[in-house]
Formats: structure tokens, sequence, C-alpha cells
């Protein structure tokens, strides 16, 4: 594994989740095959990378996905992805990321959409 | 027994079919559809009550891993304002400084934290990063208790001090801010600390955003948690008295008993109330003429807020969170992407 420098570690911003200039990185190793690659997600934990390997493993392009947090006081994830030559693991990171994205944003109206019709028990607890 | 994809299956002494399988490649000619498509199909949402501090309802038809991440931010992500900093001037109650740090540390802040940002360790303290509460309280005697009267509170004067005794001390400009829905401890009648005459706390408390990852104070929820739908299967008619001792294996309401045919045959009338004690699978006479499982993608949530922010919010903050975190990774990636193709 690549020895992590200073000017390497993602910079944290107060709020800890803000864009960190190496956010993301791909594992050293990975070599020249585009179809297998591990990524580490920095500043991420099994809240992000558990459903992102979901929505990864959905894509029947995807022969294999997992992920792990090497050590618990290490901060950072790493995802592994392997496709088949139809597309890449880069593409198929991004195609999870975008589609947990669009199962978030369905969730957020379906229950909106729920609230706002009102069918149910509203409980004054005073 | 063949793989049930829907259900995980409770035995008596162990539960099996614990992971989701449905993914593609995973069964000979499946028919299932998968990715989003499918997931905008089956997704559900039923609410069941709402109060302003707990609320409960069911998401239908989404993967473990997604409705957990949910939860997970619900308890660690969501910041909230809380007692960061405790500036002691005075203490001559019982409860040593330290303790009482922590336990004014745990009360929760009615503040909206979406009108503070995080405040730095080099950062002073300013009105939009910092809340400050006094506290002063001094234990005297009441003047002409009875004869004999050993009840502290005939005797003493502010003998306990609560949270309602935080007074808040408005900086800048958030008098006027928060003048419609002041800044205050959600409860009021939080023992802090008991003082007998003589006895004085008086400090200065600042309150910080922070999230529940860094400290338990922060999260905006008491507690959040799922639990899967259980789904009772009986696999023959069970009639007459052995109907009733089945019902009794259950909490109330999850077997009824109707008659047909003249006989009195259980039915499962709610499992949603099941505990899924697995008392029925100790009787021999029921081991096999009844199932206990429950279903894989069902979950029942329920979020019991803090005070602070409403149940109902929490929820789609949760939601809202996770998306912002997708967002920043994806942007990450686009960056790598680029820096990769100008190598």
């Amino acid at each position: 594994m690549a020895e992590q420098t200073q000017d390497q570690l993602p910079k944290t911003t107060a709020d800890g989740i803000e864009l960190a200039s190496s956010k993301v990185e791909i594992l050293a190793g990975s070599g020249t095959d585009p179809t297998a690659a591990t990524f580490v997600l920095h500043e991420e934990d099994h809240t992000l990378a558990n459903p992102l390997r979901h929505a990864i493993m959905q894509n029947p392009e995807v022969e294999f996905c997992g992920y792990s947090i090497p050590h618990p006081s290490e901060y950072k994830v790493q995802l592994r992805i392997q496709t088949t030559q139809e597309t890449t693991a880069l593409a198929a990171l991004k195609k999870g990321l975008e589609d947990v994205y669009a199962m978030c944003d369905h969730t957020f109206k379906e229950y909106h959409r729920v609230m706002k019709a009102g069918e149910y028990e509203i409980v004054d607890e005073e | 027994m063949p793989y049930d994809r829907d259900h995980v299956v409770l035995e008596a002494e162990q539960v099996t079919n614990i992971s989701s399988q449905e993914y593609p490649h995973q069964f000979p000619n499946d028919t299932r559809k998968f990715g989003l498509e499918a997931f905008r199909e089956n997704l559900q949402v039923k609410i069941w009550r709402v109060s302003r501090d707990e609320m409960e309802f069911d998401l239908v038809g989404l993967d473990a891993s997604l409705a957990n991440a949910f939860r997970r931010i619900l308890i660690a992500d969501i910041p909230t304002m809380a007692i960061e900093t405790v500036f002691m001037m005075n203490n001559t109650g019982v409860i040593q400084d330290e303790v009482l740090a922590q336990r004014l540390g745990l009360v929760p802040i009615y503040a909206d934290p979406s009108a503070f940002t995080f405040k730095t360790a080099n950062q002073a303290p300013t009105d939009v990063n910092t809340i400050v509460f006094d506290l002063q309280v001094r234990c005297t005697r009441k003047p002409n208790p009875g004869p004999g009267e050993t009840d502290p509170d005939k005797l003493y004067q502010h003998h306990s001090v609560y949270s309602g005794d935080l007074k808040w001390s408005p900086k800048g400009d958030q008098a006027e801010k928060f003048a419609d829905d002041p800044i205050r401890p959600v409860h009021s009648d939080i023992l802090l600390a008991k003082l007998r005459p003589g006895q004085e706390i008086h400090c200065e408390v600042h309150c910080q955003m922070g999230m529940g990852r860094e400290h338990a104070k922060w999260s905006p929820v008491a507690t959040a948690s799922y639990r899967l739908l259980p789904h009772i299967v009986l696999k023959r008619p069970i009639t007459g008295d052995q109907a009733e001792r089945l019902q009794a294996c259950f909490p109330e309401g999850v077997i009824g008993i109707v008659e047909e045919d003249g006989k009195r045959v259980a039915k499962v009338a709610n499992p949603r109330r099941d505990t899924v004690s697995r008392e029925v699978l100790r009787h021999d006479e029921f081991k096999d003429l009844v199932e206990l499982k429950r279903v894989r993608n069902h979950f029942i949530f329920k979020i019991e807020s803090s005070g602070i922010i409403p149940s109902s919010t929490l929820f789609s903050q949760s939601i809202k969170h996770l998306m912002h975190k997708v967002k920043v990774v994806m942007k990450a990636v686009e960056a790598m992407e680029n820096s990769m193709v100008e190598e």
C-alpha cells in the first residue's frame, strides 16, 4: 500500500463533510485493467458505503463489489469493484452513486407525499 | 427448507435466510427486476403515528443497507447545539465540577441548528457559533418551618437545581433573531444537582454545534430504530382448544379466532403486534404447525426526537444528508477522473 504523506490526507473542514481534494482515490496496485479497481473513500463509513455497495451490486455488469473499513481508527472505506468488459469500475461507481442519490430522492418524495396526504394518527403528548 | 427470498426465518435456536440475495445473476431464470426502476415501483411509505417527539412509520421495498443508513444518520450525523464548555465560577455543592459539567452537557438545548455554524478549535466564540447560558443558584433556609419539619421543600429555598434554572444570555443579534422562539433547555425539569443552605452553584456555559458521532449529547434523537415486520405462517388449520392455546403463545391481538362451519379456527390477525418471542416454538404441538418469519424488506421505523427537531422533520433531514454525502463523493470522483485524463 502506498505510504500516505501529510499533504495527501484529506483536508477536514469544520463540519467534516465538505469536499476534500483527496476525498476519493484509487488504491495503488489497481494496475491498468479498467474493469477492476479499489477506491478509497476518505471520511466515510458504513452509512454511505453499504447503500453504495448495494446499488453497485444491482448493476448486472458488475461481477463483484464489496467494501471494508481496514481499521476502525482510520476514517476511511475501501470499495472494491470488478466488472465485465462491458463497463469499467469507475463507470460502475458513478452509476452506483447516481442510483443511491435517485433512491434517496424517490424515498424523500414518497415520504413527503404520504406526509402531505395526512393519513395518520396525530398524537398529542401533553 | 427451500430458500425463501422475501423472509428471514426464525427457528427455535437460530435465525436463517438472513442476508438479502436480491441481486442480478443470483437465481436461475430470475424474472425479478433490479435497480432504480424496480425500486420506484416497489417502495411504499406508510405513516402510523406522529407526535412532536415521536413517530412510527413503515418503509417497504428497500434494502437494509439504505434503511440502516437513514437510521445511522439520525443518530450520528445530524448536528444540534449542546453545552460544550462550562466556566465554573463557584460550586460549593456536593456534586463535583466535572460531574456537574457532564450532566449539563446532556441537557437538550432547544435552538434551531440551521441558524448556527460549527466552531473550530482556533475560532473565537461568536453569536453564530455559540449560545451562552448562565446558571446561578443559591440555596437558603425558608423562614419559620414547622417544628420537627423534615421535608426539604418546606425547609429550604432552591434546594434542587433544575435545567430550567439555566438562563439564556443572548449575544449579538440573537435576541432579535430568536425573539419568537427563544432558546432554552427543551425540558425545564431535569434535576442537575441538589444543594443545602449556604451552598451555591454559579457558572457560565457555552453551547456549540456538534454531531452524535462525537458525543451522544449532540444526537437529535433519543433513539431511532427499526424492526422487520413479523410474518406468521399457520401451515394447517388450527381449531378448537388448540386455537386458544396458540393464541396464548402470542401477545394480544396477534392471533384471532373466527367461527368457520361451526368450528373455532385460529387466524393471524395482526402480526405487527408480535414481539417474536418464539414462545410458540417451545410447544411440541405447534413445532410443525407454525413458521415464524420476518419480511426482509419491510422496516418499521420508530424515531424518538430529543425535542430539538420535530420527529417528522428528522427523517427528511436524514434522507437529505445521505444525498449530500453522495453528492460530495460524486464531485470528488469526477475531479479524480478529470485529473486522470490530464495525466
